[in-house]
């Protein structure tokens, strides 16, 4: 019997009898991160990081939560369980199971490069590593972060010359917060959309230091925002809400971008290949630290990301998960319920 | 852009990659015209020549083909070929894959590579017949002193196709604004017949050259969609009908006493119909007619002319030699739409009804039997034209023309004074079955469909089609596509059979080359049904009885002129 099974509701302990970031309601739910695709509303029990409680209560409302620090390990059943840095959002963790001398680590989503705010990613030896793939290809390699918010820095100041507001789209969890630490130091005034805002002020709230911004109203004049910026989730892209910044420019952060025909299609102005995930080189290094003799790749490019590693010498496997994939769109359509209630 | 490229001395390989960055991801066409005139403003003049080459569709002759170019960037990235090829599918641009997967230069910085546009074209002009060894020495060296966006670049003027988002119209418009002459005399001179290795900036802008250019068309006129309601076009009686014919659109001109076909891609091809040769000697100098190059039916001795289906016109492009078999079995004539140029003076200031007389004076003097005028339909009513519409397909048409009589020749598509009336398509109901990944914006997104009809219990494939759906539609037939795939071969996934679309085309042909047996033109996804189950969909017999009605060769009667 392996430590942990794949089935039809998500990743399954069957020893502890929980479920890793299960997309249908469980009775015990360990999480790896707050994104609506890995954390899903209708489960009994909720164990996560101290700092993704306040997520998920903002998210999924009151429920039973329990949280752990870094490495405080919580016994399930004779099952060890422990959170370890990720580096994907604020609070994202890779979830380690150890059972009688094997050990088991489901990465959930990840980085490899720190951003300063998400903790560092902590490679954790294990036999049997679960890793996400969403850009398990080579043509995904990343600009280093600093020369990323060099282009956009830039960006901003030459749209600030020709007058238009520069219109960043970031999600609202992890991306919005990320840019807005460079982003403040151009002494401009930053606004955000109301979704952008509540996730804001949910971390302030629980003790973060983030730099000031401003919600964008109904009543917020125009002649404040011309040649600032306006930070709001890709929901909001190509929506009437939009129009109050006329004339402005969009810029999106996403490692999509890094193909030009898929800036292209989203008919942004600017594609920036900002990413929280790991690029090719990066899930290399990490499979590789763990020493894991066997990988399950999934979601994004699984079958040629295990197919390389297989021809590496690493055994290794694709598992289907309803994890990401389309993970663009599906952290879209969450947000675009906190617009409707934005506009209305 | 303007603070980069202002005030800097050599306008190198970096600043026209910037350009091209610009032009293929701004979404403002005024943004993308700034950046032109931008560059055009301190390019070098030859660097600005290769600029008009490229965006007209004069690149230089493709120096290596894409499997080499690819294997070199193997052995530099040191990647397995099925990995390349998963990359390729994903990005759907080859240059883009070559240039992700390159390794980036360590020591990159702002004077790294001063090298022109000019440089690079002008080396493959002259490594064009070298060993493989030197070409791959030059591109491989080139390679390692480029960023990722000037390898895009460079690949994309290696590999061919430099699709980025830019319109030979705007060119135009960009270089008229920057040498300050209309755009219409722009257009005019850039068209035609030269070298950008041996024409100069001036000369290739001067008035005096374009006129010693005896080969050189004008822009074509092309019409609009008419909108729905014709009868905001007011009285019928300003208006001329003609069918409108289904082959290439074409510019023979007759000058100097020499003879040039060009397409309207202003592509020239004058040897591909040899058949012309025969009436050229007929047409006085100083002639330009606008007019379709058509496959027609044997020679109407009664007067008839008979257009074949398109397919059969295709059998003769894209070919470099001819055989006498094609030339029996595909004859190409020409229809005579319009005249341009007459006894060597530009009349397209004329009215259409000038110029119609001037035309009919014209072709009257020929006696060669595949080369007709353009029937003039005559109707009273737009209710009545609308009638004559139905017909169109019986005649091997797609539609009616619908021109106002004192239009002048203009250039481009434009408002107002020309319309194009299609016929309604064909329609089948289809089920998917495979699906591949999309190019350029497309990228990474299952967009590219091949459609199955019933067959008993099996699914007979018998079309692919790309497009006529929304972008939210291709991107939710892209989620089913990766939720529902059974098998992958190489780029293309089965898929369970269980998506049905109405896939509309233009005309249908038999074809020996397809399974089904047909062969569509023009096929695209008309509507997606969601309201059909895959068993509810046409059966190949339902194809084969359209092909009997429809493959029929349409039949004019020239006593209708």
């Amino acid at each position: 019997m392996p430590l942990i099974e794949f089935s039809d509701k998500g990743l399954y302990c069957r020893q502890g009898n929980f479920y890793i970031d299960p997309w249908k309601p469980v009775d015990k739910a360990v999480i790896t991160h707050a994104h609506s695709d890995h954390a899903r509303w209708g489960s009994k029990y909720y164990l996560c990081h101290h700092l993704t409680k306040p997520l998920l209560q903002l998210r999924l409302g009151d429920n039973l939560y329990e949280s752990v620090d870094w490495n405080e390990p919580v016994f399930i059943n004779g099952v060890k369980v422990s959170l370890h840095p990720a580096g994907h959002i604020i609070g994202s963790a890779q979830i380690r199971v150890e059972y009688e001398g094997e050990v088991w680590v489901a990465s959930g989503d990840y980085k490899t490069e720190d951003d300063g705010i998400s903790g560092a990613f902590e490679p954790v030896p294990c036999n049997t590593f679960i890793t996400e793939s969403t850009f398990g290809l080579p043509i995904y390699k990343w600009k280093k972060q600093l020369d990323i918010f060099e282009d956009i820095k830039n960006w901003v100041a030459q749209n600030k010359e020709n007058k238009k507001t520069s219109v960043l789209i970031a999600y609202s969890l992890g991306k919005a917060q990320r840019v807005l630490m460079p982003l403040s130091e151009m002494g401009l005034p930053v606004y955000v959309h109301g979704a952008v805002w509540n996730v804001h002020q949910a971390l302030v709230n629980s003790g973060w230091k983030l730099p000031e911004v401003t919600r964008v109203q109904p009543d917020t004049p125009k002649e404040d925002l011309v040649g600032n910026i306006v930070i709001a989730p890709p929901s909001a892209d190509g929506t009437p809400w939009m129009k109050k910044f006329y004339p402005y420019s969009v810029g999106t952060c996403s490692g999509w971008m890094q193909v030009r025909g898929n800036a292209r299609r989203r008919n942004t102005d600017a594609g920036f290949a900002l990413s929280d995930h790991a690029d090719w080189y990066g899930l290399l290094q990490a499979v590789k630290a763990t020493g894991a003799q066997k990988v399950y790749a999934t979601h994004g490019f699984q079958s040629a990301f295990s197919r390389f590693l297989n021809e590496q010498g690493i055994e290794a496997g694709e598992v289907k998960t309803e994890y990401g994939g389309e993970e663009e769109e599906s952290k879209a359509a969450e947000e675009t319920e906190e617009i409707i209630m934005d506009n209305g | 852009m303007g603070e980069s490229l202002l005030g800097n001395e050599g306008i190198t390989m970096k600043q026209f990659a910037k350009l091209v960055n610009i032009l293929g991801t701004s979404t403002k066409t005024n943004d993308k015209l700034q950046a032109l005139q931008d560059y055009f403003e301190v390019a070098a003049d030859q660097d600005k020549v290769w600029v008009i080459a490229i965006f007209s569709g004069r690149r230089p002759k493709r120096i290596i083909n894409s499997t080499i170019l690819a294997g070199w960037c193997l052995e530099i990235a040191a990647i397995e070929p099925w990995l390349f090829d998963e990359c390729y599918h994903t990005v759907g641009d080859l240059g883009e894959t070559i240039a992700l997967l390159l390794p980036e230069q360590e020591t990159q910085n702002e004077t790294g590579n001063e090298h022109t546009l000019s440089y690079y074209l002008q080396t493959f002009i002259r490594i064009e017949k070298e060993t493989e060894q030197v070409k791959k020495d030059f591109i491989t060296s080139s390679w390692q002193q480029m960023d990722r966006n000037e390898k895009f670049v460079f690949n994309k003027l290696i590999t061919g196709g430099f699709r980025i988002g830019v319109s030979q119209t705007m060119m135009v418009n960009a270089l008229a604004k920057t040498v300050k002459v209309s755009s219409s005399i722009i257009a005019h001179r850039i068209s035609g017949n030269w070298d950008p290795a041996t024409t100069s900036f001036d000369d290739l802008l001067s008035e005096t050259v374009a006129a010693t250019d005896f080969s050189k068309p004008y822009p074509f006129y092309l019409a609009y969609a008419v909108d729905e309601d014709l009868d905001k076009l007011g009285e019928e009686d300003l208006w001329q009908a003609e069918w409108k014919w289904d082959g290439i659109r074409g510019q023979i001109i007759k000058r100097n006493k020499d003879f040039f076909v060009w397409s309207r891609g202003e592509e020239l091809m004058t040897e591909k119909f040899p058949e012309y040769n025969h009436f050229k000697d007929q047409l006085p100098d100083g002639t330009v007619i606008d007019g379709e190059i058509i496959s027609l039916g044997a020679p109407a001795e009664d007067g008839v002319f008979k257009p074949l289906p398109f397919a059969a016109l295709q059998t003769r492009i894209g070919r470099k030699t001819i055989t006498k078999k094609q030339l029996t079995e595909a004859p190409v004539g020409f229809i005579a739409y319009d005249i341009l140029e007459f006894e060597g003076e530009d009349i397209r200031y004329k009215s259409m009804e000038e110029r119609r007389q001037l035309l009919e004076q014209v072709i009257a003097k020929t006696n060669y039997p595949a080369l007709h005028i353009s029937p003039v339909i005559s109707f009273n009513t737009w209710e009545e034209l609308g009638v004559t519409r139905t017909k169109s397909r019986d005649m091997g048409s797609e539609g009616i023309m619908i021109k106002r009589k004192s239009s002048p020749y203009q250039s481009g598509r434009k408002r107002g004074d020309w319309w194009k009336w299609k016929i309604d398509p064909l329609t089948i109901d289809a089920v998917m079955i495979y699906a591949q990944k999309g190019h350029g914006r497309r990228s990474n997104l299952y967009t590219d469909y091949t459609f199955a009809v019933k067959d008993g219990d099996k699914l007979v494939p018998f079309t692919k089609a790309y497009s006529g759906l929304t972008d939210k539609e291709f991107a939710q037939v892209d989620s089913f596509v990766k939720r529902n795939s059974i098998e992958k071969f190489g780029p293309v996934r089965t898929v369970k059979p269980e998506l049905v679309f109405e896939i509309a085309f233009e005309g249908i042909a038999a074809s020996n080359r397809h399974k089904s047996g047909v062969a569509l033109r023009f096929p695209r996804m008309s509507r997606w049904r969601t309201d059909k189950k895959a068993d509810e969909i046409n059966t190949l017999e339902d194809l084969k009885e359209m092909l009997k009605i429809y493959n029929q060769q349409g039949v004019v009667e020239a006593t209708d002129l």
